[in-house]
């Protein structure tokens, strides 16, 4: 039930936000074609946790300003690494370890890693990613522990 | 503050930053040319992708200002931060999958997490 009104007022949210009309009757329609979409949705069975993720922290939010700026930081080493005179990479295929819950935890953890460039999850397995790195410094385990914990903490209530 | 300065500070601020959304674009174009295989190349392409792209689109949120199209353009910020890395992703696990290798590798543990699957030479 809370996720069919999630998802309801995200839609709507949408509705509003793409169109910008408050004309009652526009208003009108909008709402009903929500509602249509929450039917349709219902009956396809699209309610869990990976459709509507309500399940998620709200830290989600800081955990993304965190990976922006982590985002800057290894777009300008990659920089750096595309401009060097003699391009100092040493590629690597380095097994991370995945200590997340759920499917949704490990879905975030596997983007963050591909988000920041450097970085590039290739495969999972159970308990572990394969990821590839373009520089030692990319590779970082480390790094990848402390991106791995705050993951954790966003990903269930 | 009269309105005449306030468009001059807004024009000067969203020039800064897309001078530096462009030059990103520019070294993430110039590194997809430069570097030696798939795998290197696609880093570069995250380059573009994410810093590159989000600072092109938070110049024009800047010009934009509090309106209806600053919306539109966060939500194009928000889709691009989601479903850039998945795109990413299909393609280098499509490049493992035909059996490349990054030239010159330092370290492969691919068979601690596939098995011996690793091993495997790339159906013909």
């Amino acid at each position: 039930m809370a996720k069919a009104v999630g998802l309801l007022v995200a839609l709507f949210a949408l509705w509003l936000g793409l169109s910008g009309y408050f004309k009652p009757f526009l208003l009108t329609l909008g709402v009903l074609s929500c509602l249509f979409t929450l039917y349709l949705a219902r009956r396809m069975n699209l309610l869990d946790d990976e459709a509507v993720p309500l399940q998620l922290r709200p830290g989600l939010l800081l955990y993304w300003s965190w990976l922006g700026g982590e985002v800057v930081k290894s777009a300008w080493a990659v920089s750096r690494v595309i401009l060097a005179r003699e391009m100092p990479i040493s590629q690597q295929l380095i097994a991370v370890p995945c200590t997340q819950k759920t499917e949704m935890g490990h879905v975030i953890f596997a983007n963050s890693i591909t988000l920041t460039p450097g970085t590039v999850t290739v495969e999972t397995a159970p308990g572990k990613f394969l990821v590839h790195a373009l520089t030692e410094e990319a590779a970082n385990l480390d790094g990848f522990a402390e991106m791995g914990r705050r993951v954790a903490e966003v990903e269930a209530r | 503050m009269d309105p005449a300065t306030f468009e001059l500070l807004r024009d000067i601020a969203s020039g800064i930053v897309f001078a530096v959304g462009g030059a990103f674009l520019l070294i993430g174009a110039f590194g997809l040319v430069r570097l030696p295989d798939v795998w290197s190349r696609l880093h570069a392409a995250g380059v573009v992708d994410t810093v590159g792209a989000e600072l092109i689109l938070v110049g024009m949120m800047i010009q934009a200002g509090f309106t209806q199209a600053t919306l539109k353009l966060i939500l194009i910020g928000l889709f691009l931060f989601v479903t850039s890395p998945t795109a990413t992703h299909a393609v280098a696990n499509a490049a493992f999958m035909a059996g490349i290798r990054p030239v010159r590798l330092r370290r492969n543990e691919s068979g601690e997490v596939i098995g011996d699957r690793s091993n495997k030479e790339p159906q013909p």
